[in-house]
């Protein structure tokens, strides 16, 4: 369409990346379509669901309510970020094993928002684990085995 | 055959295995049906009606065609005229007419949202700007967004040429599509001799199972006139069915490779995109891909009826019931098929009463055509006939755990609609309750303001067997590659292997499970009914018992001996005259090679019936009286799950399913405007719990084992969402001392019902 | 949607030139969570956003002891995350984690939300508590509006063409001040106020309440400063009387509407019940 494509230069999960986007383009979109990293999940579109869910230097966001533009010298990290090369993040691992996950779509909103909460508060209750991830949607799980496991992914690390 | 009364002492079955998917799921590897990418892909937006109920007069693409970008467009007239004929398409019937119709309108308007033309573009933006320079020209009509409306002297008509079925008698220019009647012995005599009796009416609004993951689909049609669909699908196999027939071809000529999927809850089995994308990639050439935005998925996927339901029962003397009637009014959408039926086969099933009546109505109203929801019907009903007998068990003075075992269905009963009951666990489950520590303990102190109330109801669903096929290879590392259709909505490829697993006395995580296409997988219906676990379970313990077969024949070339003379036990084979000749799984596969290759083995079922299954709730809740504002403090969920294959995602299953009930129970529903639209169509206004809004749900689980599977397994997610609602009412009563004949039971509704406002 | 540019100044100069050369086809974006939302619903039809997230002075946040400046572009989590502001500024606190998520939090602020001026709006009645004023400039220059004359209807305010909202102030009334907001939802966080209430009470040294002030949201056109509510509590002591009382004459000063959030009788109600609760919550912020 009729606007003038912008240059960003940003970080992704550590990693420096350019990429050219039409501005009215989200985060979420040039994660996903431009970039090629799907595992950040389009739920709603209006911020309700927390299935797109990213960190922007170290505060978790909406990516959908972000337009890729802004990222310009930012550090973004996505689901894609969290395990390396040693192994998956504690709270991967406490995922898989409390049964965190049924139909997985809403998991790397999850993943990405707990890592969140854990990166600054190591060892948070019960209360304020749900207070952290009322935006996160689930409804398949109930959140009982979500919680679970950021509490067990807070002991581990 | 396994014989269910052998030892209990499973190695596989009751574990928690990491899920084969898990990893893939945690990392944001798994690819879902949005996450796919084709060479040369572009994209599809689809126009829809502003108007709830309207002639469809023109669309003129002209001006939308030229644009820069745009591929193709279509509107209904580019699918084929079909015959107003029914198909089945796996877990019951469509009408293949209305189903093309509601894909994409060519003569009326429905509901707001129904699709009328599409466009595809380079990407999503081009594609979504280009669709709103589409002219469509509509002659609005008066709507009708509720069954008493519908059903009104003087209601506008939907179908015009829909000729209703009212018990029999033919009744043209109706919105009731149909009216069944289930009846025995002599209700109405019943109820004048009857002690108590006490008669209410209930309304529910449409609510939308809220998967997080959107529609969508992406389709190929090749030189060929061959199409490829990839989709986020409860079932490849019936998208396949309905495509093809949609699209009047024969099924061999689609191809559909299911991807993961984000939820379902029974709304992603009809097909809203796949013939679109199919169509449009068919004008351009191209790959084409759309996702439904979420607003559309409220408007125009598949919500669960709302309607209005009558429950009147009547018990003697010492509480037993013995009558029992009542018209269940559910809303169907735009065309019929309202879950009516089976709303019929669920009100009355926790109990045996002689003299019943069941009158179900399907009716039509300008709302998106409604879809299965988790138990399809059975909430609803649950909500009716719970309170009811809630009401008169407080009569009566008795318990209401002791008034149900009272008048408990168990084998032999005869369900209201004429079904008998094989072994089930009604009382079983009403006992546990009974001994749980949640209904034995103290209420305790509400929070600061609030006042406290603890609410019981039951809840059932018949659940289904049907089709399914599990395909074997065994690897010469001794793994085993299982290839199954049944589209994984929670960790069935592994509780599937996990039955395989067991009778190869062999880990779980020796399986390497796929989710085939319908190329390469063998047929089988929807992940859905409650039934994978159960059904493509039950092939894969067939598959399993015969390549046990398969492989004494390869023992029988290696020993030289008879086959009969071959014996398997504890996963390992052996000649049963020589236990010196022995070989555990591993080692027989490493011979595979040299006594004729690969081993394969496949097993089908096409179960008739299932075990159904019944569940008993408790919950403690806080009211605030001033503001209506309710809290869940404390919920026991307990049921009857047949045998437990993988405990964490069978209690996971269940909380999940009483979590939706309690979003029903207490905050989400369409509201409609005077104009016949939805307003709320985000999740900011679809209340949906999120994580602050609940406690931890405990989870009882009865195992009375079900004869007709070998491992015992009864369907399990969809009963836990058929209580919850009357318990909360239940509970709210015991709060305030108000009952609560309308769902959902919000805020406003509850100062309503207390008297602090008016309206 | 229309396609949409993006710039991102680094000066109140450049962002007013911007916005005045494209009337209302630019909207200045701090956080965002509101504006794409009604952009990609059509509510806008936008040559060009302009992101202010680079202007300095949009982003200041000082708690001083005289006056606390919060910047238009600062987001809620900034407030939170401060543990000088948080123990000064329960009242704004209260709001600056009820906005939508943590998520919309690290992203939406208080300028944001007041310029978006809805009438459900949890930032504002909060502002109009603390006695805070707008700071404004534009091409004709620079100007001061209280808070509660900034909303003039549904999604309407004061700014005219070519101004901008550069940051909200209000004075530091010591320890003898308490405020709280108190919004009435459904389910426990994500929704939008049925009805909400903020409420602020300053306290002369005779103990009696020297100042008072009571604002609604979600219950009229534009976040309303119950000016009869408020001035009913001056000189008087402190107490359930005085709260309840106030409480009946704020129910009279709201027009709500019925939408499907609420009754106009359900909001009426809440009006009254949330003022004795926030004037409660006030004054044992101050005993606190």
């Amino acid at each position: 369409m009729a606007t003038q494509k912008i240059h960003v230069k940003t970080t992704i999960n550590g990693q420096p990346q350019e990429f050219l986007t039409d501005p009215y383009v989200s985060l979420l979109d040039a994660l996903r379509e431009i970039i090629g990293l799907t595992g950040s999940k389009e739920g709603c579109l209006d911020g309700n669901c927390g299935a797109c869910t990213v960190s922007i230097n170290g505060r978790i966001v909406d990516s959908c309510l972000v337009l890729a533009a802004e990222v310009e010298g930012q550090e973004v990290e996505t689901v894609e970020g969290m395990a390396s090369s040693e192994g998956l993040h504690p709270l991967q691992q406490a995922f898989l094993e409390e049964a965190a996950l049924q139909c997985g779509i809403c998991t790397p909103g999850f993943l990405v928002a707990s890592k969140g909460l854990l990166d600054n508060e190591p060892d948070p209750s019960e209360e304020r684990i749900r207070h952290w991830l009322a935006g996160n949607l689930c409804r398949c799980t109930g959140y009982e085995n979500i919680v679970k496991a950021v509490k067990k992914a807070a002991k581990n690390s | 055959m396994v014989n269910i009364s052998d030892s209990k002492n499973y190695k596989v079955i009751g574990t928690n295995p990491i899920r084969h998917d898990g990893y893939d799921k945690v990392t944001g590897r798994a690819v879902y049906g949005a996450d796919i990418k084709l060479p040369g892909l572009i994209w599809a937006s689809i126009v829809r009606s502003p108007h709830a109920h309207a002639v469809l007069k023109s669309v003129d693409t002209s001006a939308a065609e030229k644009i820069d970008g745009v591929f193709a467009v279509m509107t209904g007239k580019d699918l084929p005229a079909l015959k107003d004929e029914f198909i089945d398409h796996g877990e019951g019937t469509e009408n293949i007419a209305w189903s093309s119709e509601n894909i994409m309108a060519t003569k009326k308007v429905l509901y707001t949202g129904h699709a009328v033309a599409a466009i595809a573009a380079v990407d999503r933006y081009v594609a979504d700007y280009a669709a709103s320079k589409i002219k469509v020209e509509y002659e609005p009509l008066e709507s009708v967004t509720n069954v008493e409306d519908a059903t009104k002297e003087g209601s506008p008509i939907l179908l015009e040429d829909l000729v209703g079925d009212h018990i029999g008698k033919k009744v043209k220019s109706t919105n009731i599509a149909s009216i069944t009647r289930h009846e025995f012995g002599d209700p109405d005599k019943a109820f004048k001799e009857a002690e108590h009796v006490v008669e209410r009416t209930f309304t529910l609004q449409m609510v939308h199972q809220g998967y997080i993951e959107p529609h969508n689909a992406t389709a190929i049609w090749d030189e060929e006139d061959r199409i490829k669909v990839w989709t986020s699908t409860q079932g490849a196999f019936p998208v396949r069915t309905s495509t093809a027939a949609i699209l009047d071809m024969d099924v061999s000529k689609v191809k559909v490779t299911p991807l993961e999927i984000g939820g379902g809850f029974g709304g992603k089995i009809p097909i809203y995109l796949e013939p679109v994308v199919a169509t449009l990639s068919k004008k351009s050439g191209r790959p084409v891909k759309a996702i439904m935005e979420r607003t559309n998925v409220f408007q125009a996927s598949g919500p669960a009826p709302g309607g209005t339901i009558t429950v009147k029962m009547g018990t003697d003397k010492n509480g037993k019931l013995i009558a029992a009637d009542t018209s269940i009014k559910l809303e169907a959408g735009g065309f019929p098929g309202a879950a009516v039926g089976a709303a019929v086969q669920c009100v009355f099933a926790p109990y045996d009463i002689a003299n019943t009546r069941i009158d179900g109505y399907d009716i039509v109203v300008n709302k998106p055509k409604s879809a299965a929801y988790r138990a399809p019907g059975s909430p609803q009903a649950a909500f009716a006939s719970e309170t009811v007998v809630n009401e008169l068990a407080e009569i009566h003075g008795i318990d209401p755990i002791e008034f149900r075992l009272l008048n408990a269905s168990k084998e032999g009963t005869r369900r209201a609609d004429g079904v008998v009951f094989p072994v089930v666990g009604n009382e079983e489950v009403l006992d546990a309750a009974k001994a749980s520590d949640h209904w034995n303990s103290e209420l305790g102190t509400p929070m600061k303001g609030r006042v406290r109330g603890r609410g019981l109801a039951s809840g059932y669903w018949f659940n289904v067997g049907l089709k399914s096929t599990v395909n074997l290879t065994v690897n010469t590392d001794g793994t085993v590659a299982l290839v199954e259709g049944s589209t994984d909505i929670g960790g069935t490829r592994t509780s599937i292997s996990m039955q395989a697993a067991e009778i190869l006395g062999i880990p779980a995580t020796d399986f390497r499970p796929t989710v085939g296409d319908t190329e390469t997988a063998g047929y089988a219906d929807v992940t859905g009914g409650s039934r994978t676990t159960y059904a493509t379970g039950f092939a894969a313990v067939k598959a399993a018992e015969s390549l046990i077969e398969v492989l004494k024949e390869r023992c029988s070339i290696i020993w030289s001996l008879d086959k009969q003379d071959i014996d398997f036990e504890n996963g390992s084979f052996f000649a049963s005259k020589d236990p010196e000749l022995k070989f555990t799984f591993k080692e027989l596969a490493a011979n595979l090679d040299s006594t004729g290759g690969p081993a394969a083995s496949s097993g089908s079922v096409d179960l008739e019936s299932a075990g159904g299954a019944f569940g008993t709730h408790i919950v403690d809740l806080d009211v605030d009286p001033e503001t209506g504002k309710t809290d869940i403090v404390r919920y026991t969920a307990v049921q009857d799950v047949g045998t437990v294959i993988y405990p964490a995602y069978c209690k996971g299953n269940i909380q999940g399913g009483v979590v939706q009930g309690i979003g029903w129970g207490l905050n989400e529903e369409y509201f409609m405007k005077d104009d016949g639209s939805q307003a709320n169509t985000s999740y900011l206004d679809y209340r949906m719990p999120t994580a602050l809004d609940l406690p931890n749900i405990d989870v009882i689980m009865v195992e009375k084992p079900n004869p007709g599977h070998p491992f015992g397994v009864r369907g399990v997610g969809e009963v836990p969402i058929c209580p919850p609602i009357a318990a909360i009412g239940d509970a709210l009563y015991n709060a305030v001392g108000k009952r609560f004949y309308d769902a959902p039971m919000k805020p406003g509704r509850i100062l309503n019902v207390l008297g602090k406002i008016s309206d | 949607m229309q396609p949409f540019a993006y710039s991102a100044p680094t000066t109140i100069k450049e962002a007013v030139e911007i916005l005045d050369k494209h009337g209302d086809k630019a909207r200045p974006m701090a956080g965002g969570t509101d504006l794409l939302v009604q952009i990609r619903g059509g509510k806008f039809n936008l040559d060009t956003v302009v992101d202010i997230k680079k202007i300095p002075e949009l982003n200041e946040i000082s708690n001083g002891k005289e006056e606390f400046v919060l910047g238009a572009a600062v987001p809620c989590h900034k407030l939170y995350d401060d543990p000088g502001i948080s123990k000064d500024y329960p009242g704004l606190i209260d709001a600056a984690g009820l906005i939508g998520s943590i998520q919309i939090q690290s992203r939406s602020g208080f300028g944001g939300n007041l310029c978006n001026s809805t009438p459900s709006a949890d930032g504002i009645a909060p502002l109009i508590v603390h006695s805070a004023k707008a700071n404004i400039e534009g091409k004709s220059g620079s100007r001061s509006v209280p808070v509660e004359e900034f909303c003039t209807g549904p999604g309407l305010n004061v700014l005219g063409k070519g101004e901008i909202l550069v940051s909200m102030t209000m004075p530091n009334k010591g320890d003898k001040f308490g405020a709280a907001y108190e919004r009435f939802i459904p389910r426990n966080e994500m929704d939008i106020a049925v009805a909400a209430v903020g409420s602020s009470i300053l306290l002369g040294s005779d103990g009696k309440i020297a100042e008072a002030k009571i604002a609604l949201a979600s219950v009229g056109p534009t976040p309303i400063y119950a000016s009869k509510a408020s001035e009913s509590l001056i000189g008087k002591e402190p107490n359930e009387a005085a709260f309840k009382e106030a409480g009946s004459i704020a129910k009279g000063e709201c027009s709500p509407i019925e939408d499907m959030r609420g009754t106009a009788d359900q909001r009426r109600h809440l009006v009254e019940v949330l003022t004795i609760r926030t004037l409660d919550k006030s004054l044992e912020r101050i005993e606190g």
